[in-house]
């Protein structure tokens, strides 16, 4: 599978690594080349120096033939926007959008995306672990 | 009418003051509190300090009961984001934003913004216009999302000088609202009307249809 992740944060850099170690061909980008030091020294997918919202950067990491496209940065905003880039310019069959706040996650799974809030997988989780 | 405005900047500011002169019912969402006391010192109660994505800000605003909802801050995302939670959330009619990158525009077509405002283009049609080609210019866009209107000079030297409008193959669907002529007096036009060097033409047209409709006008 030939996936892109946008954004090389602590989960972006830890997707990128399962996933290439699991045979995938993988492109992570982001606009700060500081944060591809978060990628392991046997990482031997492509780290592409750009934002994830511009569709020339997109292009240089081959969205067109993309099958998976996931957003990781920190902003909600940026997720959401680059996912939409994704899905409805570029027509990726499988877009994953990361998104902190319950209520755009719960908006943009409605419209159409697959949507990932770590606020509430982690509350959940915290509270069965609490409380069994 | 109730319309809410995000971002409030010196363009919301202003849009603000306006809207309110003219009676309508206005609140600006802002992130920093500095400009929201500004813009509260000068206008009254107007604005509040908050997120304008955020799902509990948008509804202390009363987004529910919304007509309009403008989306002004600095980034594209931002905009685009709050639009969409305006209009597929709070049920608002009609969304408006601001546009930074015009590379972002398909998108925001295609994602259902009513009207997008990319205010670069608008200052740079501006500059065109004071240059001496014939250019077209664009006065207002995506009022209904497939038609725009359009001011297009006609230059003195221009093959069209001298014909009835009747005569001109104008693109299907175009249509010319007003002539104003070279001392300035406005002229609703007919068919028989003819055509005058430097006259100012005001028209309807699809943005497609545009290079036609300048060389049915101009003969360029």
């Amino acid at each position: 599978m030939k996936v892109i992740i946008m954004g090389c944060s602590r989960v972006g850099a830890r997707l990128a690594e399962l996933l290439y170690r699991d045979g995938h061909q993988v492109t992570i980008l982001d606009i700060k080349a500081d944060s591809f030091r978060r990628l392991e020294q046997d990482f031997g997918g492509a780290a592409l120096l750009g934002s994830g919202l511009d569709e020339a950067v997109l292009r240089r990491a081959g969205i067109e033939t993309a099958d998976a496209f996931i957003t990781a940065t920190q902003g909600d905003n940026r997720n959401i926007m680059a996912a939409q880039v994704a899905r409805h310019i570029f027509n990726v069959p499988r877009v994953v959008c990361r998104i902190y706040d319950p209520l755009r996650r719960d908006l943009y799974s409605e419209l159409g995306l697959e949507t990932i809030s770590s606020t509430t997988i982690v509350a959940q989780m915290i509270k069965e672990e609490l409380t069994g | 009418m109730y319309i809410i405005i995000v971002g409030g900047g010196r363009l919301g500011h202003n849009l603000a003051k306006s809207l309110i002169s003219q009676s309508y019912e206005v609140l600006v969402i802002e992130k920093d509190p500095e400009l929201v006391d500004r813009i509260n010192a000068e206008l009254g109660s107007v604005a509040l300090v908050g997120d304008g994505c955020e799902g509990k800000t948008l509804e202390s605003a009363g987004a529910r009961r919304a007509d309009i909802f403008v989306s002004l801050t600095g980034e594209d995302e931002d905009n685009l984001v709050a639009c969409q939670i305006a209009r597929h959330h709070f049920n608002i009619p009609r969304t408006i934003a601001r546009l930074l990158d015009e590379r972002n525009e398909k998108l925001f077509k295609k994602l259902g913004i009513d009207v997008i405002i990319n205010s670069t283009n608008i200052i740079l049609e501006y500059i065109k216009h004071e240059l001496p080609s014939p250019p077209v210019m664009h006065l207002l866009k995506g009022l209904e999302k497939d038609f725009e209107v359009v001011d297009i000079t006609i230059p003195a030297s221009a093959e069209t000088v001298g014909r009835r409008v009747g005569e001109l193959a104008l693109p299907q669907g175009a249509i010319l609202a007003l002539i104003i002529r070279r001392d300035r007096t406005p002229l609703v036009l007919g068919i028989e009307t003819l055509v005058q060097g430097e006259d100012q033409v005001i028209a309807v047209t699809r943005p497609e249809d545009e290079p036609s409709l300048r060389a049915a006008l101009t003969g360029k």
